[in-house]
């Protein structure tokens, strides 16, 4: 190994370092901000200038008057989006029958107007603790508990589903999905019409 | 089922019509002709080279390539290592990062430089963006172009002739990072930010809930946003089968895959680069009919493993039998199947597909929790893995590999037919033998030895997080990822303890150039061989029973080699999940 091959590695692998690890990354966040600015800052969502979440990032939605969100396996609390992480429950795991058993007796006696099963989504978490949408069951399960909580007729709920339902992208790639937090904020928005005189 | 299907065509279909122009491009890349992409970036190009001092015809026999090769790794990963131990006190920290422990650090810095990307942290709650940037990004960059010049160095020993040069690795490093992986990562970065991957150097970011609630005794009115310059990393690390994750679920994170249109790039993005190279072989040694064998042994060998793991990991849990949950394989419930680990936009389906692509590949990106996946859809990512990543493989790596087991092949059907064997005009001989079969067999060596090392002792099988049959897969899974590059993971597994920090480390760092290095060696003495002009009785490496011969011989030692494994562990959790589905009825 001649002594200039050694300078070459050095000075190659600088160059090419400042290229690919500070130049292109910088460039590309000088694009981003320009010509995608909502995107490149997280998609996040503002109501009256105040932050609420993003529109990619699930929350852990639990009361009555909202649509329930999947389980989330983050820790220390769920949908900390400091820390996404699966439950990485094996598929034979006792421990993960366990769970999924209190979760659909948990749903079964918070919806109780519903008689069918649950739908899967809504009782295992997800891979990244952190997701966004739930499955069109799952909203259509919730919407008579959510009508009865928040005195909102079922139509303006259906439509709502309807509205935030992203379909399979080009009719074939990924599953139809409804975002549960633009629903939700949604959902929070009419009822706050509502409780005003 | 059918979406999923109609999916794998999609994929296949956009990497075949895209790979062929790319490969066509890179070919004349490499040949350094003067066409409108050299007379574009040519002046950047000859600057890199005045700066750093380098003469474009000055070529280097296989040992000077190998030596090279070797130094530049090393300098990138003892930079690295350097980053990591260093970030707490450099620019670009918003969160205020502590430095990298020691062994942690040696990790992700053998991890990074050999293109395995195996990852005992997570990224958002572990790493400054400086780290990101001017660490892991570089080498997700760098440790791909290594992989690409390795094959092209083999490449050329098959096309040169009495020739002790393998061609000058700066120069195949240079144009590798200028004319293919920036521009490429650029591209998909851009469809990346389009569709909502982040991209910003901000802090993280305080969101005021829509609905407080309350977890355990804390009351939770805030949930904090990890940002950061993650589309650029994104591109590259699936275009590059880096495949290590800004954040800690991967491809997973709504940030690093918001869409199933971005799922889909990725997937394609995946296999582009392995595909293009086996175009661009067939327009070096100028022969089209060795592009059509390769891509029909990684095809024969990836779609129908492909196809079980998707049928599989959309088949219902039986361990939720008997408990009032709809695993209906319909549009409304997302896909129905396996959903644990699995995010709604993508689907069952289409994550089973992922994997098979993340490790068919060296990506070893995750789109969904690997460790959750039905048993048989998890034996299909291991099996992919311990075939060598043959099909498609690492960019570069894994057209190294498979042109490794297709001389394999020609020897054994040069044996059959009691003709001296030749590939391509050279003939093979004992010490090409010696070094495809040692290349071909440290792997296994490394999976089998790091795993009985592992489950004979405590500290090893304190790692499991499940319990039975699977949690000695997620111990075969690690040993396998780490020794054949990939860096994914059955992620219960807690690997970021000095135990299994060192010990992948080290099955990252032999299986990288264990592997590689004889390889290399093998294109030197290729290229030293005159070339022979075919006869009649020559074995034509190529048609359909060429491409069995070959697929044969790879499936032969995957499966000798670990089917003892494969059944304490998948095959066994398979097994007693079928006794569980009767017992349930």
């Amino acid at each position: 190994m001649a002594a200039r091959d050694m300078r070459v590695a050095v000075v190659l692998f600088l160059v090419l370092a400042v290229a690919t690890g500070l130049m292109y990354p910088l460039a590309m966040t000088g694009v981003g901000q320009v010509l995608f600015p909502r995107e490149a800052n997280g998609s996040l969502i503002r109501v009256h200038g105040r932050v609420v979440g993003s529109a990619l990032i699930g929350q852990y939605f639990r009361g009555p008057g909202f649509f329930w969100s999947r389980p989330s396996a983050t820790s220390p609390t769920p949908y900390d989006a400091e820390a996404s992480s699966a439950s990485n429950m094996g598929p034979d795991n006792p421990a993960l029958r366990k769970h999924v058993a209190a979760r659909v007796a948990a749903v079964r006696k918070a919806n109780p107007q519903e008689k069918g099963p649950v739908p899967v989504d809504l009782v295992t978490s997800s891979a990244s603790g952190l997701d966004p949408d739930i499955s069109v069951a799952a909203a259509r399960y919730q919407v008579a508990r959510v009508a009865d909580a928040t005195k909102i007729p079922k139509v303006r709920l259906d439509a709502l589903i309807k509205r935030y339902t992203t379909p399979r992208s080009l009719g074939f790639l990924g599953e139809p999905v409804v975002n549960v937090v633009r629903l939700n904020l949604a959902v929070w928005k009419l009822r706050v019409r509502h409780a005003r005189p | 089922m059918t979406s999923s299907v109609e999916t794998l065509v999609a994929v296949l279909a956009a990497a075949i019509v895209l790979g062929m122009p790319l490969g066509a491009y890179m070919a004349r890349v490499y040949a350094g002709e003067t066409f409108w992409a050299t007379r574009a970036l040519g002046p950047i190009e000859r600057l890199l080279y005045r700066v750093a001092g380098i003469h474009q015809q000055d070529e280097m026999d296989w040992k000077r390539y190998a030596v090279t090769l070797l130094v530049f790794n090393l300098v990138g990963m003892v930079f690295l290592y350097g980053l990591l131990l260093w970030q707490h006190g450099l620019p670009l920290n918003p969160e205020h990062f502590a430095a990298v422990t020691r062994a942690l650090a040696f990790n992700t810095a053998a991890s990074f430089t050999t293109n395995t990307n195996w990852q005992a942290y997570g990224g958002e709650s572990t790493m400054s963006y400086l780290s990101q940037m001017l660490g892991l990004t570089v080498q997700n960059f760098l440790s791909a172009a290594t992989g690409i010049v390795i094959v092209l160095a083999i490449i050329r020993g098959l096309v040169r002739a009495k020739s002790r040069h393998l061609g000058n690795f700066w120069v195949d490093m240079t144009r590798t990072v200028l004319y293919v992986l920036l521009p490429l990562s650029v591209i998909l970065g851009l469809a990346l930010l389009e569709q909502g991957a982040p991209e910003t150097l901000g802090a993280y970011v305080q969101a005021h809930l829509i609905a407080p609630f309350v977890s355990g005794k804390a009351h939770v009115t805030h949930q904090t946003i990890a940002l950061g310059p993650v589309a650029s990393q994104e591109a590259i690390k699936q275009l590059g089968n880096n495949g290590g994750g800004f954040f800690n679920a991967n491809s997973a994170h709504p940030f690093e895959s918001p869409t199933a249109f971005t799922n889909y790039l990725q997937m394609v993005a995946m296999i582009l680069i392995p595909v293009a190279l086996v175009f661009m072989f067939g327009h070096m040694v100028k022969d089209r009919r060795q592009s059509t064998m390769v891509l029909s042994v990684m095809l024969v060998l990836f779609v129908p493993l492909a196809l079980a793991s998707m049928h599989y990991d959309l088949a219902s849990n039986p361990l939720f039998h008997g408990l009032s949950v709809s695993q209906a394989t319909t549009a409304a419930n997302a896909g129905g199947g396996n959903m644990v680990g699995v995010e709604d936009r993508f689907g069952a389906g289409s994550s089973a597909l992922f994997g098979s692509l993340a490790t068919a590949t060296s990506t070893g990106a995750a789109n969904s929790a690997y460790d959750s996946f039905m048993p048989l859809s998890g034996l299909v990512n291991l099996f992919f893995m311990q075939l060598g990543e043959t099909a498609f493989g690492g960019v570069g790596s894994g057209l190294a590999t498979t042109l490794a087991f297709v001389i394999f092949a020609v020897f054994l059907g040069g044996l059959m037919i009691g003709r001296t064997p030749e590939y391509l005009g050279k003939k093979i001989e004992s010490f090409e033998i010696k070094m495809v079969s040692l290349s071909i067999l440290v792997m296994p060596l490394l999976v089998l030895i790091g795993t009985s090392v592992a489950v004979a002792f405590a500290v090893g099988r304190a790692g499991s997080f499940n319990p039975g049959a699977h949690g000695f897969s997620e111990i075969l899974y690690a040993f396998t990822s780490a020794s054949n590059n990939n860096g994914s993971a059955f992620g219960g597994l807690s690997a970021d303890t000095s135990f299994y920090n060192v010990a992948t480390g080290l099955c990252i760092l032999f299986g990288r150039y264990w592997s590689y290095l004889p390889l290399l060696a093998l294109g030197g003495s290729l290229a030293a061989k005159q070339r022979l002009s075919a006869s009649a009785g020559t074995l034509g490496a190529h048609g359909p029973l060429f491409v069995g011969l070959v697929v044969g011989v790879i499936l032969l030692v995957g499966a000798l080699n670990f089917f003892p494994a494969l059944g304490l562990g998948p095959i066994a959790e398979q097994l007693t999940h079928a006794h569980a589905l009767v017992a349930s009825k």
